[in-house]
């Protein structure tokens, strides 16, 4: 990053990863899930960049968005796949790998070697399909706990992530404050609109619709490709923004003219279409049901996130967008509102940038910035909060 | 704290706060005034400010700030729980004056008022001689590019203290590099006021 003066910064990598697996919850240790079920056992992929040190005090935990995965930096071998926050994690980046230890994990409920709908279930010897428990962004915490316990770490430095993520950087706040020493919720809500229920509703109708999704027993068949590929399509239009689309496609057609049919004639409806196609090949369609579904359920409002007259010293970086109209600015404001009242050492920050949603993957620089300093005085204990707060 | 190359404004605050007070500052900029009293006196400091760029710098110096203007950003907190709020230079950028010194009186068991003095000697001069409106070294502004909304004079606001029953503890009458001790609402550019509520 030129603010270094190191211009390679940027482009340095982890280089090759490898993701690892842990399973726990096994028969009679099953996990009980907010809803009353019980799931197990339970497998968690992750993947860890960095080195931990002695004392133990240098880990962050990236939490992934709803259709992300343990896959946060570098690359696997022998392909090119970057991970999904490879500009922010890595050596000199905004969570520098020359200092801390990050850990990223797939969520439950999710579908890239997490124990999710399309995992075997035990009990049937098939993919679990509509038998998965529903799941919430609380049980997808506490599993991570799970991870975090047996990596011996007793209190992370930091827990970080946007969007969904930063749901779960909430969460790690109200359930195990005592373990978090600073949190960065990035683009994320305190609950879950109504807005945005209804936009997951329209994308898990799109899915169920789909006569290929067979009550969610299509796994013999494949995907129900059509309804999964128009929900992901409905995401895309949420995440991108009125300008990034303007200065993407503008209105632009592909072949230069009116085709006076149904084909994609805008570039728009091209990229739309090219991204809901390659999503049915990396995603399993009830995944995205359940996850929704916990999305849709998050509500740390009313006193949940930090309960009445507690005292919390868990520092907060928090970062919005000023053209997210998904997460729009003012969620994050309600978060500082009641990180006010409550006294706590916070930052908030909204970057005016034209990504929309989408600008906790993209908006890289003034990210960084933030993030590496506030993460440099954490660690250093440059500002050490007392009872007091502030 | 080295003290020639620090504005003489600063240099005032810094020496009316005491170590590990709790503070915040309305309008805090790129955290000038802010980081040295953090640094040095273990202040526990939390800035206002809406220009993002400056949040940067200030987050740089290891401040925490919130991304707020002033009239928005009183409402949450919750009595006394500061004992110095700082409105420096940006009161007069302020409409709701009113509002806003009452927050800040409800919020800090004291507040620290710093704005220009729009009596100043040369501003009469400008106005009286030549008919213009003025520009001084504390309003630098052309009447069409100005961030201040409101204009007083050191005058004006004992005036409006005394009828709000708002008690003035400190007042410092700032000249172009040292304090000015007479005449203070003919010979000062910049006032400092320490405010407390006064006696119901």
């Amino acid at each position: 990053m030129t603010e270094t003066g190191n211009k390679t910064d940027k482009d340095k990598s982890i280089g090759v990863v490898e993701t690892q697996y842990y399973t726990y919850a096994g028969p009679g240790k099953e996990h009980n899930l907010e809803s009353g079920e019980k799931l197990g056992p339970i497998t968690l992929a992750y993947e860890t960049y960095g080195k931990l040190n002695k004392e133990k005090t240098n880990a962050i935990l990236a939490l992934h968005a709803l259709s992300g995965d343990a896959h946060a930096a570098g690359v696997h071998s022998g392909q090119d796949n970057n991970g999904w926050w490879d500009d922010m994690i890595g050596p000199g980046k905004a969570f520098d790998t020359d200092r801390y230890f990050v850990i990223c994990s797939n969520v439950i409920g999710g579908c890239k070697g997490s124990t999710g709908p399309s995992s075997i279930n035990p009990a049937t010897g098939k993919p679990y399909a509509l038998d998965f428990p529903f799941i919430t962004i609380a049980d997808m915490v506490h599993a991570q706990r799970h991870l975090i316990d047996l990596l011996g770490i007793d209190k992370l430095l930091c827990v970080t992530g946007g969007s969904m993520g930063g749901m779960q950087v909430l969460q790690w706040v109200a359930s195990y404050q005592e373990r978090v020493r600073s949190a960065i919720p990035i683009a994320t809500a305190l609950k879950h609109s109504p807005q945005q229920i209804a936009f997951n509703e329209v994308v898990r109708q799109s899915i169920m619709a789909d006569p290929a999704w067979r009550e969610g027993n299509y796994y013999e068949y494949g995907q129900p490709e059509k309804g999964l590929a128009v929900a992901r399509m409905i995401g895309h239009i949420t995440f991108m923004s009125d300008q990034s689309m303007e200065e993407k496609f503008s209105r632009r057609l592909k072949t230069g003219r009116f085709s006076f049919g149904f084909d994609a004639d805008f570039e728009v409806e091209g990229y739309l279409h090219y991204r809901g196609a390659n999503f049915v090949k990396r995603f399993d369609a009830n995944s995205y049901l359940y996850i929704t579904k916990a999305i849709d359920y998050f509500d740390l409002s009313g006193g949940r996130l930090i309960p009445g007259g507690k005292a919390i010293d868990t520092r907060f970086l928090i970062i919005s967008f000023k053209s997210d109209w998904l997460y729009p600015s003012y969620q994050s404001q309600e978060i500082v509102r009641l990180l006010k009242r409550k006294r706590v050492d916070a930052t908030y920050c909204e970057l005016s940038t034209t990504y929309g949603h989408d600008a906790f993957l993209i908006e890289v620089e003034e990210q960084t910035t933030l993030i590496k300093h506030f993460l440099d005085k954490t660690f250093n204990g440059y500002l050490v909060v007392s009872d007091h707060g502030i | 704290m080295a003290s020639e190359d620090i504005r003489l404004d600063h240099r005032i605050i810094y020496s009316i706060i005491g170590p590990e007070s709790r503070v915040l500052d309305l309008g805090c900029g790129e955290g000038d005034l802010l980081y040295p009293l953090v640094r040095d006196k273990q202040v526990r400091a939390q800035g206002i400010e809406l220009d993002d760029k400056a949040i940067q710098e200030c987050v740089k110096k290891g401040l925490s700030v919130f991304h707020d203007d002033i009239e928005h950003s009183l409402r949450e907190y919750p009595d006394n729980c500061f004992d110095y709020v700082i409105l420096n230079q940006s009161m007069q950028e302020v409409k709701n004056v009113d509002f806003v010194i009452h927050e800040a009186l409800r919020i800090g068991s004291r507040v620290i008022v710093g704005f220009p003095n729009f009596a100043f000697i040369r501003s009469r001069f400008m106005l009286f001689f030549r008919g213009k409106s003025p520009i001084t070294k504390s309003l630098p502004y052309l009447w069409f590019d100005t961030p201040n909304v409101r204009f007083l004079s050191i005058d004006d606001f004992r005036d409006f203290c005394a009828e709000k029953n708002i008690r003035i503890i400190e007042a410092h009458y700032l000249g172009e590099r040292k304090i000015v001790h007479f005449w203070p609402n003919l010979s000062a550019l910049n006032a400092i006021f320490v405010l407390t509520k006064g006696n119901a």
